[in-house]
């Protein structure tokens, strides 16, 4: 089993989708960098719009991430109320 | 008679409406004349129909996120600019790692976009070529926003004023140039591999990614934002990347073993490169995040590692010199900028000696042995410098055929022994850093044999003169002014300047 990770701006707009990913997948784990955060999580993480909307307290559109994303490591699987990245191994 | 709203499309339908609906099968000319490049590099494709890039993005929604990236990129341009953010950065040394960025980087990136545009052209199917077009738009944003940032510090900081002109010509820049070269010299899979795949994903994690935290740790508010909104991008690009892998490596079984060399080519040509940016994060910057090597263990070992456990039901293997590479881990950053540091009459950018405290932190970075390797030298040269005989190599060195990497890294497994290997090819002798180097060489000499070589160049007289004065003019060099060492250099007399303002208010 590998890690996926995804790296996020460390900004207010990224901390309601830190604080979903963190709640929907339990298993990750933070490392905080000057200005970015990155997320490992083991196999599979899953943002869910819901969730995101939730903390944030607004509509969400999946295809936001794209405003806070630095990097990520996996496969990706994307559509209007999820966002998942994995490995198949 | 009731009216009902048509249903909004899902993000999958959109995107399948706009990759399908706006290719069309041709009529009256052959495809392989529409797509001359499609087919002579023996990657095999059964269904081209196969391809879906996973970011979806329609081009409606890519131009809306990109233009609120440019929104806020500029926003905050223009605050540090109105702010004079250049006095706010930790000290004056730092904008050495932005002239390096801005000479060897940037035009990459511009390179990367002429590359990604003939993409564009060239694959047979509408989705891979959605992806590679708007891939290339974003690296001419990548070089625009970066020319942009830099442009403030050279209003004020030396070595910042020819960095196009310098990278078709200077020694160490033809490092990077002779890689863009060779990618976009190659056929459109093996640039995707190239590019896309191994640079793009297993590489540019540790440029952009502790890099560019790193210019956040240091004050520099342009370079980290002009740096994180780029790899946004990046993910996208590196997605693409590995979709596109995946998709070749599905179509046919004969296009792995042809995969598999291109990888362990372009992990090596990348991971040459990236010498100059292991010197930059363990030397250059004044506030470190992490040393080299362990954004090299992340985002290589962990991150690479989970990568190809994945492509491992293709029988992808790990790049054939990954081995090698983290035998070199501990003293990549210490041998390439002990070179440079020699090299400095002949640099466009400042060099230094790093302080007990800088010392003191790499070898605990970096444990007993280099210890052992380095300390000793470091104490000499502080030594040469304490009787005014700061030491700069007069010759001109040798240089690798392959990465044009003058030869000064070390065997593998010795490293107090410079590593040199040879090849004769058609009754003339060839030189290589590495193994890695050589066996590229060997499977494509007559690319190779081509190569433009600074230090040959000048033997031939093609760099405006014999003397260290000429070449230098012809570099564009200002002698004085952007080489030597930091201490000392009109670059340092500013900076200690505006510190010196800023004591005095108050007080």
């Amino acid at each position: 089993m590998s890690n996926v990770s995804i790296t996020l701006y460390n900004n207010d707009e990224s901390r309601g989708l830190i604080a979903a990913i963190l709640k929907d997948n339990p298993a990750s784990t933070t490392m905080r960098m000057p200005g970015v955060v990155k997320i490992d999580c083991p196999n599979k993480l899953t943002i869910l719009r819901e969730t995101v909307e939730n903390e944030l307290g607004r509509p969400w559109d999946v295809q936001q991430l794209h405003m806070s994303l630095v990097s990520l490591s996996g496969m990706v699987d994307e559509d209007d109320d999820y966002f998942t990245i994995a490995w198949n191994h | 008679m009731s009216v009902t709203a048509p249903k909004k499309l899902s993000l999958k339908e959109r995107y399948r409406i706009l990759t399908r609906g706006l290719d069309w099968t041709p009529t009256y000319q052959e495809p392989a004349k529409i797509f001359p490049h499609a087919e002579f590099e023996g990657i095999k494709i059964r269904d081209w129909d196969g391809f879906v890039d996973p970011f979806r993005l329609t081009m409606d929604s890519y131009w809306k996120y990109q233009a609120e990236k440019e929104r806020k990129l500029y926003a905050v341009l223009d605050s540090f600019q109105q702010n004079n953010g250049q006095t706010a950065i930790t000290d004056g040394r730092y904008v050495n790692v932005l002239k390096i960025f801005l000479t060897a980087i940037t035009p990459g990136e511009y390179q990367a976009h002429r590359g990604f545009a003939m993409l564009g052209r060239q694959v047979p199917n509408v989705g891979l070529r959605i992806a590679a077009q708007m891939q290339s738009l974003d690296e001419l944003r990548h070089a625009q926003t970066q020319i942009h940032s830099c442009s403030h510090y050279n209003k004020y900081f030396d070595g910042l004023h020819s960095f196009s002109y310098q990278h078709d010509r200077v020694w160490y820049l033809s490092v990077v140039k002779s890689f863009f070269d060779d990618a976009r010299t190659s056929g459109p899979f093996e640039f995707l591999i190239a590019i896309g795949f191994s640079f793009e994903y297993v590489l540019t994690n540790l440029l952009f990614v502790p890099f560019m935290s790193g210019a956040a740790y240091n004050g520099d508010l342009s370079t980290v934002t002009f740096g994180f909104s780029a790899q946004s991008d990046e993910s996208r690009h590196m997605t693409l990347g590995l979709e596109a892998i995946k998709f070749i490596l599905e179509q046919h079984e004969d296009n792995a073993a042809i995969v598999q060399k291109w990888i362990d080519k372009w992990f090596w040509r990348g991971y040459r490169i990236l010498a100059i940016l292991a010197m930059m994060m363990d030397y250059m910057l004044p506030k470190r995040i992490m040393p080299w090597k362990d954004a090299w263990d992340i985002y290589f070992n962990e991150a690479g590692g989970a990568l190809f456990g994945d492509l491992a039901r293709y029988g992808i293997k790990m790049p054939n010199t990954a081995e090698v590479a983290n035998k070199e881990a501990f003293r990549l950053s210490t041998e390439t900028m002990l070179t440079f540091y020699q090299m400095g009459h002949a640099s466009g950018f400042h060099s230094w000696l790093p302080s007990e405290d800088e010392l003191k932190w790499l070898a605990e970075a970096y444990g007993p042995e280099w210890e052992r390797l380095y300390l000793p030298r470091f104490k000499y040269f502080r030594e040469l410098e304490a009787k005014g005989e700061h030491y700069y190599n007069p010759s001109l060195p040798q240089l690798c055929q392959v990465c044009q990497i003058p030869m000064f890294f070390t065997e593998p497994d010795d490293p107090t022994k410079i590593c040199f290997r040879d090849t004769v090819y058609n009754g003339d002798r060839y030189h290589f850093c590495s193994d890695g180097c050589q066996h590229i060489f060997e499977g494509e000499p007559e690319k190779y044999v081509q190569a433009w070589l600074p230090v040959h160049q000048v033997m031939q007289g093609n760099c405006g003169g014999a003397t260290i004065d000429e070449i230098r003019k012809y570099w564009r060099v200002e002698d004085g002014e952007d080489n030597y060492d930091y201490v000392g250099s009109p670059d340092e007399t500013m900076w200690k300047s505006w510190q010196a303002d800023r004591l005095k208010v108050g007080s």
